[in-house]
């Protein structure tokens, strides 16, 4: 059973990251792209990684993506074909790139990986994963832990540093806007 | 339901991390205290700021001697450590003196510019100090996310925007292909930790195994993102050109030594054991960014894009001492961050007096003349030039000279005689500089120049070291190279 599903979702995965990239209408390459993270979080299941699963759907494909079409419905992009020879160049050498990693990317795991000696823990069946990651997270990870929290802090004030609007300082009018 | 361990600290440890949190109870006083609004022409922010900074190094440097690691040796507190904690303060507090003036005259919001100046230092810090790969990763974006709103301060100017909308997407594509190198040598090695990714690689060095070339060279790559190698450097130019002169100068300074302790870290660390095999894509890429950077330096008319292409060109110098290894070569590498740091702190604090108000004078141009009008500035631009052309007897050429010597200790001679054509090339630029300030005249009105009397002291002070390096270079040069002994 577990192959199955797996194949299953590996191929959806592939399927429709192909699909993200390829079409041409961003929402609809949005909406893919929603389908692709769903798919991952049915890996992760599969992996019993029931955390990771349900934070990747709640996360990713909830808040982010809401985010995402948000930005590109705002955008407004309506001409969905560049046309010139500069961009035609341009796409010739993405092709010519692309090509060159693909064939790269097929010669080195042709050659035979290996995987280091990862030793996942096995979590508590009566716990489930989402207590031993708490217990972790506080204890041998804490100090990454407090770092992202800074982290989150700083990305915050950015945020509202570039977003907020002009105060007191009345703008200036040599500088344009 | 098992007891969580609770991680221990001794009081020295406490000092330890002293640093860490001092950078961050400075950065959230800050913020809070903006509930007390302060006047346009306060220095509140800057005061707190040197505080936040002085007392962060003298934390550190009150433990130096001591060896900790912590957090299941995530943070180690080293000899590394504590030169490069001491260095990163050093650069905050001569940025803030050289933006105490900059940020009121055009009118930067105060409060957020300083806390993101120390948040971006604690960044750094952790970058240094980091033994694991995520820690490094997490520094790394805490400094970078600091520089990107910093690059983007001047909300009105356009170059400005363009700047930070360019560093910040090139930045995430950076940040992008390290994280997933981390993935790929985490999942080769099975682990992190820099310590025991070396010591597994030493055992069974699997150079065959694709996910360890391919995770390698993603955080190569992410790595030479964030010190300007090329071919990853093209982002340098327009966002230094762009931000506020302040911001350039932090983290023309800060941004590349960060970026070069943890690539020192993890090169000589983890990746020691395979080190005859990147020594010669590193070297590769030393002698790429030294020449394009100095080459392309030549056809600067704006001092600050001049100054970029220079900085790429010295990361190319920092790259050869790397790839030269060992003792020698490490502390060379360290050295040189020190010394390029002074005086190029130096030149852009000078910068970022010229003009008045809002206005930002930065051709070649405008220093016509400046040399007689203001002989102290023209005589510290001279020493800065040629300290960064590497002439004696500056701080500059000392750099060059334990670069170099510790390349040819190494073998590397056709590095060496690239690395001696750059200079001589170099010198060029840097001393047209000179010749604008004293040998033409300005064409109408000279450039104003905003005197304070914090920049003028960033400058004595960088002056000073600049010159005093030069004559004696020993005591730096001992710590350096007793600085990177726990990496080898």
């Amino acid at each position: 059973m577990v192959p199955i599903l797996f194949l299953g979702f590996a191929g959806l995965l592939i399927a429709t990251a192909l699909m993200v990239v390829l079409h041409k209408n961003p929402v609809t390459s949005a909406l893919f792209l929603v389908l692709a993270f769903v798919s991952l979080a049915g890996i992760y299941l599969l992996l019993h990684a029931e955390f990771l699963g349900m934070v990747q759907i709640l996360v990713y494909a909830g808040a982010i993506m809401v985010l995402f079409l948000f930005v590109i419905m705002y955008l407004n992009l309506q001409h969905d074909v560049e046309r010139g020879l500069a961009i035609a160049v341009r796409r010739g050498i993405g092709w010519a790139l692309g090509a060159l990693l693909l064939l790269a990317g097929g010669t080195l795991l042709s050659r035979g990986w290996a995987l280091g000696p990862v030793q996942p823990p096995v979590a508590d069946p009566a716990g489930g994963n989402a207590a031993a990651i708490g217990q972790t997270l506080y204890s041998k990870y804490l100090f990454p832990f407090e770092i992202t929290s800074i982290l989150l802090l700083v990305a915050m004030v950015g945020a509202i540093v570039i977003a907020k609007g002009h105060s007191a300082a009345p703008p200036d009018s040599k500088e344009g806007a | 339901m098992n007891v969580v361990p609770q991680p221990s600290f001794l009081m020295v440890d406490w000092w330890a991390l002293g640093a860490v949190i001092a950078l961050t109870v400075g950065c959230l006083a800050l913020l809070v205290l903006e509930f007390l609004p302060a006047g346009e022409r306060s220095s509140r922010g800057g005061v707190i700021s040197l505080l936040t900074l002085g007392v962060s190094a003298y934390a550190v440097l009150r433990v130096a001697q001591d060896r900790r690691s912590l957090f299941d040796g995530m943070f180690v507190h080293d000899g590394m450590t504590v030169f490069f904690t001491v260095l990163f303060c050093a650069i905050g507090i001569l940025s803030v003196l050289m933006s105490w003036d900059y940020v009121k005259r055009t009118r930067i919001n105060q409060a957020e510019y300083y806390a993101l100046l120390l948040s971006s230092v604690l960044g750094m810090v952790i970058m240094a100090a980091s033994n694991d790969l995520i820690t490094i990763f997490l520094g790394l974006e805490l400094m970078s996310l600091s520089l990107y709103v910093m690059v983007g301060f001047r909300r009105t100017r356009l170059e400005s925007n363009e700047a930070a909308l360019k560093y910040f997407l090139l930045g995430a594509f950076a940040s992008g292909f390290l994280l997933y190198g981390i993935a790929l040598l985490y999942g080769a090695t099975g682990t992190t930790d820099l310590g025991r990714m070396g010591a597994f690689l030493a055992d069974s060095p699997v150079l065959s195994n694709p996910l360890l070339l391919v995770g390698g060279l993603l955080v190569l790559a992410g790595f030479a993102f964030k010190v300007a190698a090329v071919p990853f450097h093209m982002w340098t130019p327009d966002a230094y050109e762009g931000a506020p002169t302040s911001v350039t100068g932090f983290m023309s300074a800060g941004a590349k030594a960060a970026g070069f302790a943890a690539l020192l870290r993890f090169g000589l660390k983890a990746m020691g054991p395979l080190e005859d095999q990147w020594a010669p894509l590193l070297s590769v890429i030393a002698a790429l960014t030294m020449t394009v950077g100095n080459v392309t330096a030549l056809l600067q008319q704006n001092l600050k894009r001049m100054l970029a292409y220079s900085s790429i060109a010295h990361a190319g110098y920092i790259l050869v001492a790397i790839v030269a290894g060992g003792t020698t070569g490490a502390g060379a590498a360290v050295f040189y961050l020190a010394v390029y740091s002074f005086m190029n702190l130096g030149a852009f604090a000078i910068l970022t007096m010229m003009g008045q108000g809002r206005d930002e004078r930065v051709l070649v141009s405008d220093l016509h003349g400046l040399g007689f009008r203001r002989p102290l500035l023209g005589v510290a631009m001279t020493v800065f030039m040629i300290s960064l052309g590497g002439i004696p007897p500056t701080a500059g050429f000392m750099g060059k000279i334990q670069v170099f010597g510790a390349a040819i200790e190494a073998g590397l001679i056709p590095l060496v005689i690239i690395g001696v054509l750059n200079s001589v090339i170099s010198v060029f630029y840097y001393l047209r500089v000179t010749v604008a300030m004293y040998m033409r005249e300005p064409e109408g009105e000279p450039t104003a120049i905003s005197q304070g009397l914090p920049a003028l002291l960033c400058v004595v002070i960088t002056l000073v070291l600049t010159v005093w390096l030069g004559i004696q270079a020993q005591p730096l040069w001992v710590e350096a190279q007793r600085s990177v002994l726990s990496l080898l």
